[in-house]
């Protein structure tokens, strides 16, 4: 258990420019978003986890486990319909990792959240509703 | 009969539901404090503290939190409490401010000009805060309540926290005076009973998630008092110090588990 | 400010996996919020997060705005061994980066 923190340096992204799907972030409907990662008629599979409350307190964050049982997954997405941009992300697992992944992600409002998995050519679906609510005063 | 049966029926499930959301609730909190942006916060105070600063250019290193000068580790926990250089009873935020003006040499005008920050830029108070509370992380809180001070302050912040006065006559306790009582779904713990104040007290300083911001306990005093359409209590005036020794003294025993989240 | 202080640990757990968790210091800008004046705010936003496993990568991430201020992610290795140097660097759409590096704990 080390905790190690640098501070951040601006400059420019010196290493490989890594590649930006902007007409799939760029994409206002799900359909969209799926087509532009190359996932229309995902399957729907029981082989890919997602661990998220079922009510979020706070749209701002929603945290979300997401892994993949389904064999050589090679990348996860997630995709949020009622978003504005439902494209929310996209993990590439190359050597070494195993297609798991926490992150926090906002919703604007109460949605289906699609999770897709990539393997070996082939696309992979799991969907799950999350409410959003509104908290109190306080905290 | 088949009516009461009725609205009987219409009672346990809206009751079944209201259960099965406080535990979806509670799940989505776990999950939130598990990834908080409060440890970034942490680091950013301790940056802060070791900072020099002000008219004397140096750090707050030197502070006496209580435990010594300089020990921040377990400070946190035994706050507020009487500060015999300054004969007053002292919450974190004020006396962080006594040391900025002791040892950097800044006026308190200057050190409390910008002490609620926004998300984009955190206060120093806040960030300082998240830092030495979080030197308490697991620590048993045992605020002052000894001292005849001490025992002055508690008295006052039990007397303010049920005072009802403002235009809408309120007191703290109109709020979180009853068991079972929330705001949508945000629970009011009525803070005058061991049970409910110890886990808030060992919750705050807390990220916000609303607001992405780092909030400290003078931040909720003087927000609470805005929503009961009161004046804007002074940052760390007697009265915001006293209600924090009350909740925290009531609390006591309490391990402390923060800096925590809020919705 | 988009660049402040980012965390990163890197566990090895007893199942025989790694999981490395980080902590970016990042507004996440949608560019649909007003700011006090009334003005939007424009996207700021990490768009690449890559993760690093003694120099080479292990997970590369394309992420939006729509992924919560002061992003916090968990990734997982298969293995990993204590003393592996995690390297973890974003990149946003003003073309500003940060990175972190820490052993395996």
């Amino acid at each position: 258990m080390v905790g190690v923190f640098a501070v951040a340096a601006v400059r420019p992204w010196t290493a490989l420019a890594a590649a930006w799907n902007k007409d799939a972030f760029g994409a206002k409907t799900s359909a969209d978003a799926l087509k532009g990662i190359g996932a229309v008629g995902a399957a729907p599979s029981g082989d890919i986890h997602v661990e998220a409350p079922e009510i979020a307190e706070n749209g701002a964050v929603v945290p979300i486990e997401i892994s993949s049982a389904v064999p050589g997954t090679s990348s996860i997405a997630v995709v949020i319909d009622k978003n504005p941009f439902p494209l929310v992300a996209k993990f590439d697992f190359l050597e070494g990792a195993l297609p798991f992944v926490k992150v926090n992600v906002k919703m604007n409002e109460t949605s289906e959240v699609r999770v897709i998995a990539q393997a070996g050519g082939k696309s992979y679906v799991a969907t799950k509703e999350i409410k959003v609510t509104i908290g109190g005063c306080g905290g | 009969m088949r009516r009461a049966a009725a609205v009987l029926f219409a009672l346990v499930a809206s009751t079944a539901l209201a259960q099965d959301a406080g535990k979806e609730i509670r799940r989505y909190r776990e999950m939130v404090a598990e990834g908080s942006p409060a440890e970034l916060f942490e680091l950013g105070g301790e940056a802060l503290w070791k900072r020099p600063q002000g008219p004397k250019n140096v750090s707050l290193e030197k502070c006496d939190l209580g435990q010594g000068p300089g020990v921040v580790k377990g400070a946190y926990a035994r706050l507020p409490r009487y500060f015999g250089d300054a004969d007053r009873v002292m919450d974190l935020e004020t006396r962080l401010v006594y040391c900025m003006q002791t040892l950097q040499g800044r006026s308190s005008e200057e050190a409390t000009a910008h002490v609620f920050g926004t998300a984009d830029e955190p206060s120093e108070m806040e960030s300082l805060s998240a830092y030495i509370a979080g030197q308490s992380h697991g620590v048993k809180m045992q605020p002052g309540i000894s001292h005849p001070k001490e025992k002055a302050a508690f008295e006052l912040g039990r007397a303010l926290y049920f005072h009802r006065t403002g235009p809408w006559d309120f007191s703290c306790a109109s709020c979180h005076g009853q068991e079972g009582k929330r705001i949508r779904l945000q629970e009011l713990p009525a803070l005058s009973e061991r049970k409910y104040a110890g886990p808030v007290a060992a919750s705050w300083p807390a990220y916000r998630i609303s607001t992405s911001q780092f909030i400290t306990l003078q931040w909720r005093m003087n927000d609470c008092y805005r929503q009961m359409r009161m004046p804007e209590p002074t940052f760390g005036s007697d009265a915001t110090v006293a209600l924090i020794l009350f909740i925290a003294a009531t609390g006591a025993g309490e391990t402390y588990a923060g800096p925590g989240n809020k919705r | 400010m988009a660049a402040g202080p980012m965390k990163m640990r890197a566990t090895l757990a007893p199942a025989g996996y790694t999981d490395i968790r980080v902590l970016m210091t990042h507004p996440m800008e949608t560019g649909q919020r007003k700011d006090a004046d009334g003005k939007l705010v424009p996207m700021h936003f990490i768009q690449n997060v890559t993760v690093k496993v003694n120099g080479k990568p292990a997970v590369e991430a394309q992420i939006s705005q729509g992924v919560s201020r002061n992003p916090v992610f968990t990734f997982r290795l298969k293995g990993g061994a204590r003393g592996d140097n995690i390297e973890v660097s974003w990149i946003d759409n003003h073309g500003e980066t940060a990175s972190i590096e820490a052993p395996v704990a």
